[in-house]
């Protein structure tokens, strides 16, 4: 039997403990562990991005990354990116612009997106396709989706116009 | 897998637990392509040694003409670095090409070349770009040529990662006169491996070219200079009649395998003498702007 390990880090803003075999990834303690099924499984190496999540203000694949690296860090998922059950903006245009199908990619989409929309404000079509590269989707052909989060974009610029949201 | 998981806070105990570990302790950079090396059996390891916390391997910086890039700088620090854009363009196109943003944001260059992959896409412009690689291990520090790195046999490195550890990188900054670049042949933009790349430094003397250097992949076992297309170049003029015939030269050094991902020998035979003509004329153009 493996000894476990103590990992300490901030997830979805708020400082967690977990206990756990030292070779864990972090996408299984997010749903095994923390029971966060929100961030997929798809192929375990690298190639999907259904398990996506924001490192650091960066977009990983957290099927790729030790559970124990983390330690310090921020992480943030799908599950953290609504308000209190309110949706995000990012969220919210995803639907009104139809870009979820199946919905099984959704999530890491959405945190690839949110990753770039928290760097960049007004990001160009070049700039969303860099950003969700990493992230395989068999439904949309990708369109709506690209749409979706240029939507995403405006509807943000007009909160911080305006001066409401998070 | 591994039972244990470490933390080192300088280059010294770091490879204190690898010389104490009898081969089963490791280096993890990025670990992005060394956790799938692991699952799939590649590596035995008890240990692993996980260099983020030493952060002096962090920086991206230049002494004496020299850009220094420690053992922990992912490809986004190098695609968003001024100093690389500047002084080592194809470094910072090749970097902008490897895997997804997810990966670049993890993955390091330092990984990337230890790892020995024929068409790594910051291995092959570091190449042709002259890197030094700093490696410590218990009998101290030694630099090495990034090709001496590379073994015969396929993406194998003369770097023991579980007896030392590669620090820096070492890259020469282009001065005036000097161009480099980076091209790549694939069969889609996003996350996708490179059919065949190439890249390129030139420096210069009015219009005639007086140095070359030119890198190729995947053509053998590792990356490899196209020398019968570089010293063709060196003291020709720069003209599309020089340049084009000087890149015929480049298959001399190719000796690519068919590949069902990458594609066919002969495909990449016939094609690479084109890719090599485009990256030395932008090499060229980076040089003159």
């Amino acid at each position: 039997m493996m000894k476990k390990i103590t990992v300490n880090f901030t997830l979805n803003g708020k400082a967690i403990e977990v206990f756990c075999e030292p070779d864990k990834m972090l996408v299984d303690v997010l749903r095994e562990e923390l029971a966060l099924t929100g961030t997929k499984i798809g192929c375990r190496e690298g190639e999907c991005g259904a398990c996506t999540v924001i490192l650091n203000g960066d977009a990983v694949n957290s099927c790729l990354i030790p559970a124990a690296k983390v330690v310090g860090k921020e992480i943030q998922t799908i599950e953290g990116v609504a308000d209190n059950g309110r949706l995000h903006p990012i969220q919210t245009a995803f639907i009104e612009k139809g870009a979820v199908q199946c919905g099984f990619c959704t999530p890491g989409v959405i945190m690839s997106a949110k990753a770039l929309l928290d760097k960049n404000k007004s990001p160009n079509s070049d700039e969303i396709r860099e950003a969700i590269g990493g992230n395989v989707c068999r439904c949309t052909g990708y369109v709506k989706i690209e749409n979706a989060i240029k939507h995403a974009a405006r509807i943000l610029s007009e909160i911080s116009v305006t001066g409401g949201g998070k | 897998m591994w039972q244990e998981y470490l933390f080192p806070e300088n280059i010294n105990d770091a490879v204190s637990i690898l010389s104490g570990s009898d081969g089963l302790a490791r280096i993890i950079a990025g670990g992005t392509d060394l956790m799938l090396d692991i699952e799939g059996g590649r590596h035995v390891v008890e240990k692993l040694v996980d260099l983020s916390r030493i952060r002096e391997l962090d920086q991206i910086t230049e002494e004496n003409g020299i850009i220094r890039i420690g053992a922990n700088v992912t490809c986004t620090q190098v695609v968003n670095s001024e100093l690389i854009q500047k002084k080592a363009p194809a470094l910072s196109q090749g970097a902008r090409r490897l895997g997804s943003k997810q990966i670049r944001n993890i993955a390091t260059i330092a990984g990337n070349v230890i790892r020995a992959q024929p068409a790594a896409d910051t291995a092959v412009p570091l190449v042709a770009l002259g890197a030094k690689l700093e490696v410590v291990s218990a009998d101290g520090t030694r630099t090495m040529e990034i090709l001496d790195t590379y073994t015969e046999s396929f993406a194998k490195s003369k770097i023991d990662s579980t007896s030392e550890v590669v620090t820096f990188l070492h890259v020469p900054a282009q001065g005036t006169l000097e161009g480099s670049a980076y091209v790549r042949l694939d069969k889609r933009r996003a996350l996708s491996l490179p059919i065949l790349n190439v890249a390129c430094k030139i420096s210069l003397a009015g219009d005639t070219i007086k140095s070359a250097s030119i890198a190729i992949g995947p053509v053998g076992p590792g990356p490899r200079r196209a020398f019968d297309a570089e010293n063709k170049l060196v003291g020709s003029d720069i003209s599309p009649e020089s340049i084009q015939s000087a890149a015929q030269l480049v298959i001399n050094q190719c000796d690519p395998r068919n590949s069902l991902v990458r594609g066919s020998r002969k495909y990449r035979m016939a094609v690479i003498n084109k890719l090599a003509e485009r990256a030395i004329m932008q090499a060229v153009a980076c040089a003159k702007a």
